[in-house]
């Protein structure tokens, strides 16, 4: 016999060991997330994909689905403290998307237009962070960086390169790279790495792809996130 | 809707006049837009002091001396402020100069480039004094609604203006929503 | 500033590397020793070390920037860290610090430009008892004034090494002021132990049971219960994966002597005169669960207790306390490893904890698991207070009912309580549980007392009006911090002070407490330079929401405390500082434009804001 979970009122089965977000994505259902990808070890750092089980906040993503859960996903008050922690993002770093490779197919845009953010509304933290293009292939913007640990997990996990990690602590912490110098370019990363296609942002962009679709055309500009990744369509 | 037109300003910060051309974009709409609102201190009139006026239409961040007192002006006499764009929101590009010291800014402008002024910082009390970093308007005065994009699309001028006239709460469609 | 030579380095890294073995769990402990030599982690050492431990190089990197006693860029020869608390700070810290600076012509936070002295704040040393307080690299000074820093630096500048500075300045106190059954009648050392074994391990636990103890760390979760999933995870893990060479599983005591949360010391006193209390129910609670290794994670600001603590454990073995065979009881091993921590108060944090045992970062993990079945290197591991274990050594000697006779029925046994602030007798108080904070500010001489901030940063302030409200997990729950606050104190530079230590112990994992304790730091600064307004206190409310609901772990989820209490309880302490308008400007408009007119020499009234 399946083993079920409630989702917004929705039966949802799961197996032995998957998460509530392994169940909700399983059933095609969205639950906003950004430092989760189903190919990897799940993290629990974004906290985009809060859900509240049983009158308590947890992670989906790390948290194991069990028999009884009354889990509540797309409710206004979840959704409004998951664009705060959005908007958090957007001002810890520095995003400008009108001169970012990324925009349009970025998760993070992707999930700010999904909730609706209208303006970043925390102050600016404006941080100095460095931008390292020392790799023939591969960009590294740490002003986009959110600290996901994808590249770290897919380096590690899938490449076996241990080529990021991250430093210092709180509000200073910060992408290091697998060198001495302290440079991309001295690391073993190539831009056919799993650790190159991953990042959810721009800080990670293998070069000279610069502008393949234009503007207005790439993903999010016609359809939600939570289209894409439930593979439900817009129109 | 009363039978007074509502009055709009605007005005361009630090910006590039990008969201005022997209604003022009709405174009046969225009003339319907003209016969409900009148126009007051915008590039496109040369009124020059803001009057008293029901929405203002901001667009660019705060980068010198000179943008606070203009935005600080529409605060006093704009019922309802809009930050247009992404720099009014977030800065945009010219925050990208926010992570290069302001003295190297200006040694680059001034004094690398042989012949501006003879190589020397200009101390003219009518040039208008930057600040340490470009900010965007809503960390200076308080802003009402948000148009977001580089520039935001027509239609989102088109939403935005009409949802006011109509005095409904403004709402972009998804297709509207855009940073870039 | 120092060069270091690559032969230097591997000089210096030899012995140490030596020392620790190849075990990547020592990764802290050596790079502590790394610091100490070097004043620095240099970064041919970070390369070194990873290949000794054979862990890629930005694990070592990541350990490096974490703990904030550890720094990849050069601090002074000598590195005075003053204790930021607000006991400090009411007792003068920020003008001593000031003193010290000017005296040698330096800044706080930069290294002298001979190298030869740095100085800055760190979090609470834990010596509010007896502050201003500071450590001079690692060694904790006591009872700071000029005559003390004249002292110092003298010292300083005559470049005598610290090991040779007068004991008076580092003399620490118990200042044990009321004692009841923990710290009244001493045990001797092996009572504990005799009485399990008599009794035997099933029947000890059951003693734990009835005696109803309650962790003293702060959550308050029944110790027999925890000790009894422990043991059970055993059984249900047996014969899997979790399994050593012998096919026991092995499971694991720790004893959390991180002490972190501002304003509480009375684990730094039971380390201090009642190791063997706490040794022994460490020992207790292995025969319980049927451990054989156990660690103590002692904080880096304690490390002057570390060879005493030493000391002890080797007495214990050689008293047949600890190690193989103990009291003759053939097969029942255990031992004792002391780890040192390095600055960071997350570390307290249980998960997080093990994590640093393991040499990482202190990162608090996803639960589940929690540590009782899957813990120290995935194995089940109980974590509990010094405090707890001092009360479980009690209890197997004395049996359950003993222990439950005293305090509340749902709280039972004392507590130790860390005093400080305005009070003529600041110290450790143990009091059965359920007594009165008046009772208490009774007891300690307190002056004037306005409010009284309950279990550190993280607990509760509560005002005068409540000081009829008891010690207990049923009411006032507390890890033992109780700072007193006359009337002159301003509340808003006590919540303050606390918004400031969260910002910077931040493990920076998850978002809503990366950013949202820096947002609130933030927003309390806006106010305390006159800029706040209404809209600001609606924004501190909205983001102590975001860090309640949202965080990963307990750091960011009590982070809006000070402020939330202060806006409830305290509304003059804030309304008086906010301005009249609804709205200020994020940051200083005239500040911003200061660069300018430097660079352009203007003045003119276009220049200003
Ligand atoms: C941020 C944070 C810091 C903590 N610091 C300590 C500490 O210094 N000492 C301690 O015993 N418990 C601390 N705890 C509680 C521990 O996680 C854990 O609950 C405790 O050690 C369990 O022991 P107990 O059951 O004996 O109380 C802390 C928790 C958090 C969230
Ligand atoms: S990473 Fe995403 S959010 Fe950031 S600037 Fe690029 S497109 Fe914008
Ligand atoms: S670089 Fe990209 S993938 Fe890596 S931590 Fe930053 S945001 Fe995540
Ligand atoms: S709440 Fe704070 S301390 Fe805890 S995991 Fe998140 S960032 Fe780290
Ligand atoms: S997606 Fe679950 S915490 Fe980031
Ligand atoms: S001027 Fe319109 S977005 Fe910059």
């Amino acid at each position: 016999m399946s083993k079920n979970i409630i989702i917004d009122g929705l039966t949802v089965p799961f197996q032995e060991g998957q998460t509530i977000m392994d169940a909700a994505m399983a059933a095609g259902l969205y639950i906003p997330h950004l430092c989760h990808n189903p190919e990897f070890k799940p993290h629990g750092s974004c906290k985009l994909c809060t859900v509240n089980v049983n009158g308590r906040n947890v992670a989906s993503c790390t948290m194991p689905a069990a028999e009884g859960q009354q889990v509540l996903n797309d409710i206004a008050e979840l959704n409004a403290e998951r664009l705060a922690l959005t908007q958090m993002l957007f001002v810890e770093g520095n995003h400008l998307c009108p001169a970012c490779e990324k925009s349009g197919n970025c998760n993070l845009q992707g999930v700010a237009y999904y909730l609706g953010m209208m303006s970043p509304h925390y102050n600016h933290f404006y941080p100095a962070r460095e931008v390292d293009a020392s790799h023939p292939d591969i960009l590294l913007d740490r002003n986009r960086c959110i600290y996901c640990e994808l590249c770290v997990r897919a380096s590690r996990d899938v490449d076996g390169k241990n080529v990021f990690g991250l430093t210092d602590r709180g509000i200073m912490t910060r992408l290091i790279v697998n060198a001495t110098s302290g440079l991309l370019g001295d690391t073993s990363l190539a831009a056919t790495d799993k650790a190159a296609q991953v990042c959810p942002t721009g800080a990670l962009l293998v070069k000279r792809k610069g502008f393949a679709v234009p503007i207005g055309s790439r993903i999010f500009d016609r359809h939600t996130i939570k289209d894409v990744q439930t593979g439900g369509s817009h129109e | 809707m009363s039978d007074r037109k509502i009055r709009v300003a605007t005005c361009s910060l630090a910006g590039c006049f990008g969201c005022h051309m997209s604003l022009l974009d709405i174009d046969e709409r225009l003339f319907g837009l003209l016969e409900l609102v009148e126009f007051n201190r915008t590039p496109l009139t040369d009124i020059k002091h803001c009057g008293p006026c029901d929405v203002g239409l901001v667009e660019g961040g705060v980068c010198n001396a000179e943008n606070v007192h203009v935005l600080k002006e529409f605060r006093k006499n704009c019922k309802i402020l809009v930050a247009v764009g992404a720099c009014a929101i977030t800065g945009g590009l010219p925050a990208m100069r926010n992570n290069i010291d302001l003295w190297d800014c200006f040694q680059e402008v001034y004094q690398y480039e042989g012949g501006l002024e003879g190589g020397k910082v200009p101390n003219d009390p009518e040039l208008p004094l930057p600040f340490d970093k470009v900010h965007p308007i809503y960390e200076v005065v308080k802003i009402d609604y948000f148009l977001p994009g580089c520039p935001p699309p027509a239609d989102a001028f088109w939403r935005l203006l009409t949802d006011l006239l109509n005095g409904r709460e403004p709402k972009l469609d998804y297709e509207m929503l855009h940073y870039d | 500033m120092q060069q270091f030579e690559f032969s230097d380095i591997s000089r210096m890294l030899t012995p140490i590397l030596a020392r620790h073995g190849g075990d990547a769990s020592r990764l802290l402990q050596v790079l502590l020793e790394v610091q100490d030599a070097c004043h620095t982690i240099p970064s041919e050492a970070i390369d070194h070390i990873a290949a000794h431990f054979d862990v890629p190089r930005v694990n070592v990197e990541g350990v490096a920037g974490f703990y904030s006693f550890l720094s990849t860029r050069p601090v002074g020869e000598y590195r005075m860290l003053f204790s930021g608390n607000i006991t400090d700070q009411m007792l003068g810290k920020d003008d001593l610090m000031q003193y010290l600076c000017n005296k040698l012509w330096v800044e706080p936070g930069k290294v002298s430009e001979d190298g030869l002295v740095s100085v800055d704040s760190t979090s609470c040393t834990g010596m509010c008892d007896q502050g201003p307080a500071a450590l001079v690299n690692g060694w904790p000074l006591t009872s700071l004034d000029q005559n003390r820093l004249d002292l110092i630096c003298e010292l300083i500048r005559s470049r005598k090494p610290v090991a040779e500075w007068p004991p008076m300045l580092f003399e620490v106190v118990d200042n044990i002021r009321r004692s009841d059954a923990l710290l009244g009648e001493p045990l001797v050392p092996g009572n504990g132990i005799r009485a399990v074994l008599t009794r035997g391990a099933k029947e000890t636990l059951a003693e734990m049971d009835k005696s109803n103890l309650r962790g003293r760390g702060g959550a308050g979760f029944k110790t027999a219960s925890k000790w009894s999933f422990c043991h059970a995870a055993i059984a249900e893990e047996e014969g899997s994966v979790i399994c050593d060479i012998n096919g026991h599983p092995e499971r694991y005591i720790v004893c959390n002597a991180d002490e972190g949360e501002p304003g509480t010391f009375k684990d730094r006193v039971l380390l201090n005169s009642y190791a063997d209390l706490v040794f022994e129910g460490m020992t207790v609670g292995a025969r319980v669960v049927g451990a054989s290794k156990g660690f103590l994670y002692l904080r880096g600001e304690y490390r002057y207790l570390l060879e005493p603590l030493e000391k002890g454990l080797q007495k214990r073995r050689e008293a047949g306390l600890l190690g193989d065979n103990i009291l003759g009881k053939a097969g029942f091993s255990f031992d004792i490893e002391i780890h040192l921590g390095a600055g960071a108060y997350i570390c307290g944090e249980e998960s997080a904890l093990i994590e640093s045992l393991e040499g990482k970062r202190g990162r608090p993990r996803n639960r589940p698991p929690f540590p009782v079945t899957h813990g120290y290197k995935g194995r089940p591991t109980v974590v509990d207070n010094v405090e707890t274990f001092a009360c479980a050594a009690k209890i197997a000697e004395k049996g359950g009912a003993w222990f439950a006779a005293m305090g509340t029925a749902q709280s039972t046994g004392t507590k130790l309580l860390s005093i400080s602030g305005d009070c003529a007798s600041p110290g450790i108080y143990e009091y059965p549980f359920g007594v009165t904070v008046r009772q208490i500010l009774a007891d300690c001489g307190a002056r004037d007392p306005y409010a009284v901030q309950v279990s550190g940063p993280s607990g509760a302030m509560i005002s005068w009006k409540e000081f009829d409200r008891k010690i207990a997990f049923e009411d006032l729950p507390t890890a033992g911090a109780f700072m007193v606050f006359q009337r002159k104190r301003d509340p808003f530079q006590i919540a303050l002070n606390f918004v400031h230590f969260f910002a910077h112990e931040s493990c920076g994992f998850c978002t809503p407490c990366r950013v949202g304790t820096e947002l609130q730091k933030k927003i309390m600064d806006k106010i305390a330079s006159g800029h706040g307004t209404a809209s600001d206190l609606e924004e501190l409310k909205s983001l102590g929401h975001i860090l309640k609901t949202m965080s990963h772990c307990g750091l960011g989820s009590s982070a809006a405390n000070p402020v939330l209490d202060m806006l409830e309880k305290f509304p003059d302490a804030y309304e008086r500082k906010l301005k009249e308008l609804a709205f200020e400007p994020a940051f200083d408009l005239d500040g911003a434009l200061e660069t300018a007119r430097k660079i352009t020499g203007r003045d003119d009234d276009w220049a200003h804001l």
